[in-house]
């Protein structure tokens, strides 16, 4: 039973993109709430990253991007999940997504879009209710 | 009144680098900017100087600074997304096209590519028959911060430093107007350190090229001259103008103490400024056109050499045109309306900045000082002690906003329904298809031959410790791409692994 044990998210860091500082403060955010968090760090390609969800048994991937790269890559992270068979993981992003590409990474099955000026707190209850 | 003792243009140069400052020259007003193509980006240049732009600042894409061609798989999706891709000359000509490179100086973002993005700028100049000694400019050239915030390194520590001494050294007897590195504080600011960490980080960062170029063999007063530095502009106004005053004054006593410095103009700290994109705020944009002001102010206040001023939506998207030149009419109207340009460093003798200077001086000399005790500034940055200072730092502050401690208008206080509207960035989804087709061609077109022979030298003299400017320079000549020399110095330095860890 997943309920058992805290919740544990994957923050990933997808593509070439750089930008850590919102995706660090969201896993030391998130890891000083209780959860268990599994960080990436930069430069992951979105077989990595679905290999790491794996390996690593997470309840949630937090997907983040300030590059621009998003939609090409967030698209892949979650073909690659549907190829690798994985159910049942909550999927959520973060960082400079524009209005239009939130609508459609939200059909792609990502469950929300944390954007600038997000709180922890937002975060974490947007996971505790999700992740029951 | 009581009258400072230092004076400007005197070391240890706290007041400001020049006796006169902007009374005689005014800052360069410089704004970051390049996205999507060449061409587009040429265009870009060409209206920013139509309007009164005296430098040229160059943003390539994610995939030029970490090595890879607009072709490569792993550029999927970042292909002229955060500057303009260039793989090979033709795309350098491409960007310079009516633009003399005698005329204008270019101040190049680029780390750990900046060795082959400099021989495509030279190749390009004879090309337009300019002298490589007529050419001013800067790369940045500063990889120690990637391995701490900014993340666009590629190869180990070690011979990257290489890579860095090479375009020092190369310049200084080939291209003695470039500034060869532009020592940045700015990334590990944005990425939440705070001020007086920003000083200790970068003068540690530029101690670190200093002692390399050194044991290169070169004399500190025939480098120290050309690095230059880079800072951010935060909110806190008088705590930024201290910042710059105490930050000239350090790096001034550290090259004649520590390095034996002779000539002043290496004790010397000039540098650029850009308002901290991190102070912008998705919420009520228009208010980052306020933010951005007062940054800016204090920048020019605590004498800054040059200036970007980030347009409104800048920290979302790839400016507009409009916003771009919002930004620069910013600069202007401080430069040309507001007077504060008459009089060198006129915060100079208040109790208030003077005894700021002072507690950020001896906060940053603290903090080098424990640098020092982890054996210096390349193992303070291995072991991962410089990022974990950065995010702690930056936790910190996302838990005073989180808890009302730091009040931001438009986030957590004085909140609006009016809502977020981040435009998408202006990049034609058939840029990548298009780059894709451009570089097959080249690549059947070049002399096939030429191009490996060009790579094999590379190898050699990567195995080697030859200087590789002039073996760059050749390669690019030939066509070579960004990518494919990577892929050669990738085999023989390896590539930089991180830790993790936080």
């Amino acid at each position: 039973m997943k309920s058992k044990r805290p919740l544990k998210v994957l923050i990933a860091k997808a593509g070439l993109d750089g930008h850590e500082r919102g995706a660090l403060v969201v896993a030391m955010g998130l890891r000083e709430a209780g959860l268990e968090v599994v960080y990436t760090g930069i430069r992951n390609t979105p077989e990595q990253i679905v290999a790491s969800a794996i390996q690593e048994n997470v309840d949630a991937i937090g997907l983040s991007s300030l590059s621009g790269g998003h939609m090409a890559q967030f698209q892949r992270v979650i073909e690659v999940l549907i190829q690798e068979k994985v159910k049942g993981v909550l999927v959520f992003a973060g960082g400079i997504i524009p209005d239009e590409d939130v609508k459609r990474l939200r059909k792609l099955g990502i469950k929300a879009v944390f954007g600038p000026g997000s709180s922890i707190a937002s975060i974490l209850a947007f996971l505790r209710k999700n992740l029951k | 009144m009581t009258e400072p003792q230092e004076k400007p243009g005197r070391f240890p140069f706290t007041r400001g680098i020049y006796p006169t400052m902007y009374r005689e020259r005014l800052w360069t007003m410089r704004q970051y900017a390049g996205f999507g193509t060449a061409a587009e980006t040429n265009r870009r240049y060409q209206y920013l100087l139509a309007h009164g732009q005296t430098g040229l600042s160059m943003a390539f894409d994610l995939p030029t600074q970490i090595g890879y061609d607009s072709d490569d798989p792993l550029a999927l999706g970042e292909v002229g997304r955060v500057g303009v891709a260039i793989s090979s000359l033709a795309d350098m000509e491409r960007v310079f096209k009516g633009i003399p490179l005698d005329q204008v100086s270019t101040s190049m973002t680029i780390n750990a590519t900046a060795p082959i993005l400099l021989a495509l700028y030279l190749v390009v100049a004879n090309q337009q028959g300019v002298p490589w000694s007529k050419l001013n400019g800067t790369v940045q050239n500063d990889i120690l911060k990637e391995y701490s915030a900014r993340g666009t390194y590629i190869f180990p520590p070690t011979p990257s430093l290489r890579l860095v001494a090479d375009i020092v050294e190369f310049c200084a007897k080939e291209v003695p107007g470039w500034n060869t590195i532009s020592v940045g504080g700015y990334h590990m600011r944005e990425a939440g350190c705070t001020a007086a960490q920003e000083i200790a980080f970068t003068l540690a960062d530029g101690i670190a090229y200093v002692q390399t170029c050194i044991e290169r063999g070169l004399a500190v007063d025939s480098f120290a001259p050309r690095i230059a530095f880079f800072f951010n502009c935060h909110s806190n106004f008088f705590e930024e103008v201290a910042k710059f005053r105490a930050a000239r004054r350090l790096w001034a006593h550290i090259l004649r103490e520590k390095f034996g410095a002779k000539n002043e103009r290496s004790m010397v700290l000039r540098f650029h400024t850009q308002t901290a994109g991190s102070t912008l705020t998705a919420q009520q944009p228009d208010n980052n056109i306020v933010r951005t002001t007062l940054e800016a102010l204090a920048a020019v206040l605590g004498g800054t050499q040059s200036l970007h001023t980030n347009g409104k939506d800048e920290g979302s998207v790839i400016p507009t045109e409009e916003s771009a030149l919002l930004a620069l009419r910013t600069q202007q109207i401080i430069a040309h309306e507001s007077g504060v340009t008459t009089e060198p460093d006129p915060l100079g003798g208040s109790y208030h900045v003077e005894s700021l200077t002072d507690r950020l001086e001896q906060q940053a000399r603290d903090q080098l000082h424990k640098i020092d005790n982890l054996g210096g500034m390349l193992k303070a940055i291995e072991s991962g002690y410089v990022r974990r200072e950065i995010y702690r730092a930056a936790s910190k502050h996302q838990q005073a906003v989180e808890a009302g401690e730091k009040i931001i208008v438009g986030v957590n206080e004085y909140v609006s329904d009016q809502p977020l509207k981040a435009k998408s960035q202006p990049v034609d989804p058939r840029l990548e298809p298009r780059r894709r087709r451009e570089l097959a061609a080249l690549r059947k077109k070049r002399n096939a031959g030429k191009v490996k022979q060009c790579l094999a030298t590379l190898e050699k003299a990567a195995n080697s410790s030859e200087n590789l400017m002039p073996v760059l320079v050749d390669c690019v000549k030939s066509h070579v791409t960004l990518g494919e020399i990577c892929r050669v110095l990738r085999t023989v330095f390896g590539e930089h692994r991180p830790s993790h860890s936080v």
